[in-house]
């Protein structure tokens, strides 16, 4: 070998191997350990060699938990499952379907889009083992979004709770103000809060900024009041478009979340003026809370993870929610959120078996558990989720509550996550309702 | 992933790489022993396929497919003409339309006037590499990062807060309230067109301070021998010798326009009235679930670019006919 040319080999080989040294830091190497007892996962039978690939838009920490959750399953069962997380998956489930390449199960954010694809006849039904788990732990309206046509297909997996309003309890208790129990209860608190406040503390903050989806919080709080003033059935039509988008009860609506949020007096504390919610990115809409420049914020269960390290959520802590009041109080809880859906691709023993565990108490249990999320399933104790307020929302889950999915995600995309963010950017920016409902209904794709 | 896993990747990429190389050898090698009457035609083929083959599957059939879908609804049923029909009829979508119309006469425009007069100034004066320096270095910039960058300097705060926005900073400093300036019509659109101009003149520089040194000399000593003034020569000197440098920059300038996705979607995501034809055919096509409304789009783009293209290339082989 010439000088020259040892010289010129020289370096590549010296980049590649450092990449490659590298690269190994990138690995895990840990071995697997099953569990001591496999008592629990006996009914699910045993399998060898057998694999089970699913796909969903479920990333990073919460992809590892999952894929934790199912870890013992795994060892006893022998059946390996291969997850794939990306936030790709909606826009690509319905490509890979139609060429033959799906997943063996999908997880759904979005009913709308599992009823599309269940339509188009790519899922397998549901095996009775699943069916029975879901009548055994959900209730009716949990078993609606997997059924598509009469058909059974999917049973939900997670949870998680909208229309939560964070307030401070050490400033509720100062001023003596009390969590309203009605809708009328919290308007007449807004106005209380409003006067008594005075100019450093006004009753609400909010963001909606959020890049492309710029406006979606804005979307939650319509749905909390269709949902309240109207109740479940005009929700359910007025998602299924059986009343039109600017029908009178959904501009009520509308109005209603706008005597708050387009009101002067009443928004922004410690941000600005009514517009300025459309540049606060959605996550430091509530922070002024901590500073005592705003009383409340509504924002889902979620927001739990947006506070900053070392506040105290709990009753008697730094934050604390409650959930927005029904319009009458009497009358029974209603509350928006979100989950999701497992659809099967494929009828091999080994998939029906995941699903069926998937279904179970005990994955909810296991994954409940590990932190972060909830579950709507009745077989859940409470008691194991992370935080109080993740138990406080399983525990309106399991009432006596009629839940509904955040109309956003039910209907369709052109509407949900496309006019109605713009809508409500435009509403907010002081366009007035009527002529915001009529551009959204305007906009509703036309089969 | 295990160490094994990675090692495992690895091989297969060099085992893919290894298996490439044998084949175009093997190809190279077939075509280098073809019979000797037809070597040429199959030196041809076999030269030309690879490139033919992938620019007809990475774009003449993707066009094509983009063009059906033009004419068909979400679910794929026939609609004729709706997709189109709705661009024109839809406010919302004729605001995208007139917004994307006011970025192509204004970029290029105001681009290639400033890159013109830059490079003509600077043209021979002293530090004249620092002074090209200084307006190319945004050309090095990705959209995105310019667009974050142009985000902070319209950035607004409520009026008794500290402005950490440039702009909003200089209008107070004056005693003027704090303007929001992505979210007003239509500033914002010209505020959004500006980051743009910011990164084309560096290119419209470049290109025409080099076509104005190609100029020869005894021309403009002729033309000063004549008595012209400055703007004379100018005019009737260098702006004729540079025609075709000027051509290839307003061109190629009103395509990068045209296609502008990156500025409008970090800045304001469409939102505002600042919708641009690329940006509403992404946000329908992906976002709303309308491919038949993207492609539409994409298809009225496509034709707003060709005739640019067009005069572009018999621009080039006119030029080539006279030398």
């Amino acid at each position: 070998m010439s000088s020259t040319l040892r010289r010129r080999l020289l370096l590549p080989i010296a980049a590649a191997g450092i990449v490659g040294f590298a690269l190994t830091g990138c690995t895990g190497d840990i071995a697997a350990e099953g569990p001591d007892d496999c008592s629990d996962y006996e009914e699910y039978g045993t399998f060898e060699g057998a694999e089970v690939s699913i796909q969903g838009t479920i990333i990073e920490v919460e992809a590892d938990r999952l894929v934790e959750s199912w870890a013992d399953f795994e060892a006893c069962t022998g059946i390996e499952i291969q997850y794939q997380g990306t936030q790709e998956f909606e826009a690509n489930i319905e490509v890979l379907a139609e060429g033959g390449n799906a997943p063996d199960l999908g997880i759904f954010p979005q009913p709308g889009l599992f009823s599309r694809i269940a339509q188009a006849g790519h899922f397998v039904e549901a095996p009775a083992a699943v069916e029975e788990n879901v009548d055994e732990f959900w209730n009716e309206d949990w078993k609606a979004y997997g059924t598509v046509d009469d058909t059974f297909y999917g049973a939900p997996l997670m949870a998680s709770i909208k229309g939560y309003v964070w307030y401070s309890p050490a400033t509720f208790e100062e001023n003596g103000w009390e969590v309203p129990e009605d809708l009328d209860g919290l308007m007449e608190l807004t106005a209380q809060v409003a006067e008594e406040g005075g100019d450093d503390l006004k009753p609400w903050c909010f963001g909606l900024g959020s890049d492309a989806a710029t406006g979606w919080p804005g979307t939650d709080w319509v749905e909390d009041m269709v949902l309240r003033l109207h109740g479940p059935e005009v929700y359910d039509q007025w998602v299924a478009h059986e009343i039109p988008f600017n029908d009178p009860q959904i501009v009520e609506a509308f109005d209603a979340v706008g005597e708050i949020l387009k009101n002067e007096d009443y928004v922004n504390g410690g941000i600005g003026d009514v517009r300025s919610a459309l540049s606060t990115p959605f996550g430091e809409g509530g922070l002024p809370i901590l500073d005592g420049e705003c009383a409340m914020h509504h924002q889902a269960s979620f927001y739990e993870g947006f506070w900053p390290e070392g506040t105290e959520v709990a009753p008697d802590g730094d934050v604390w929610a409650f959930i927005t009041p029904p319009a009458d109080a009497s009358g029974e809880q209603a509350v928006t959120g979100g989950g999701e859906i497992v659809g099967a691709f494929d009828d091999r023993e080994e998939v029906a078996a995941v699903q069926a565990y998937l279904s179970s108490d005990l994955w909810a249990n296991n994954r409940v558990a590990l932190g972060g999320v909830i579950s709507a399933n009745n077989g859940l104790d409470a008691s194991v989720a992370s935080s109080e307020l993740l138990t406080q929302s399983i525990e309106i889950l399991q009432g006596e509550t009629t839940f509904r999915f955040d109309a956003s995600d039910l209907m369709p995309a052109a509407v949900g996550s496309s006019s109605f963010f713009t809508g409500i950017v435009d509403w907010i920016g002081g366009d007035d309702t009527q002529s915001v409902v009529d551009a959204i209904e305007d906009s509703w794709p036309a089969e | 992933m295990t160490s094994a896993d990675l090692i495992e990747k690895i091989v297969q990429v060099l085992i893919g790489l290894a298996v490439f190389a044998a084949v175009v050898g093997l190809v190279m090698f077939l075509v280098d022993r073809a019979p000797k009457k037809r070597r040429d035609v199959v030196q041809l083929i076999a030269f030309l396929a690879p490139a033919v083959l992938l620019l007809g599957a990475g774009l003449v059939w993707p066009a094509l497919r983009t063009t059906g879908l033009a004419f068909t609804s979400r679910s794929g049923a026939f609609v004729g003409f709706e997709n189109f029909a709705w661009i024109f009829t839809q406010e919302d979508a004729l605001i995208t339309v007139r917004n994307t119309i006011i970025w192509v006469v204004l970029v290029p425009l105001l681009s290639t006037i400033v890159g013109l007069a830059y490079a003509v100034f600077i043209d021979k004066s002293r530090g004249e590499k620092y002074f090209k320096a200084l307006v190319f270095m945004p050309m090095a910039i990705s959209f995105v990062g310019a667009s974050i960058i142009w985000r902070f300097v319209y950035e607004y705060r409520q009026a008794d807060d500290p402005q950490i926005g440039l702009l909003n900073a200089i209008v107070t400093a004056f005693g003027a309230e704090p303007v929001r300036w992505l979210q007003e019509p239509p500033v914002n659109t010209f505020l959004l067109i500006i980051v743009m101009i910011w990164i084309q003149t560096g290119f419209a520089m470049v290109v025409l301070s080099a076509s104005i040194k190609g100029i020869p000399t005894e021309q403009i000593e002729a033309a000063q021998l004549d008595g012209t003034n400055a703007w004379q020569r100018f005019r009737n000197v260098t702006l004729p010798g540079i025609r075709g440098s000027l051509v290839v920059v307003v061109t190629t300038i009103s395509i990068a326009t045209l296609k502008v996705f990156d500025i409008v979607r970090t800045m304001t995501a469409g939102n505002y009235d600042t919708s641009v034809i690329a940006n509403e055919m992404v946000t329908q096509a992906f976002r709303a679930g309308e491919p038949g409304r993207g492609s539409a789009l994409a298809v009225v783009l496509f034709i707003l670019v060709l005739p640019i293209v067009i005069y572009n290339i018999r621009i080039l082989r006119q030029q080539r006919e006279i030398r």
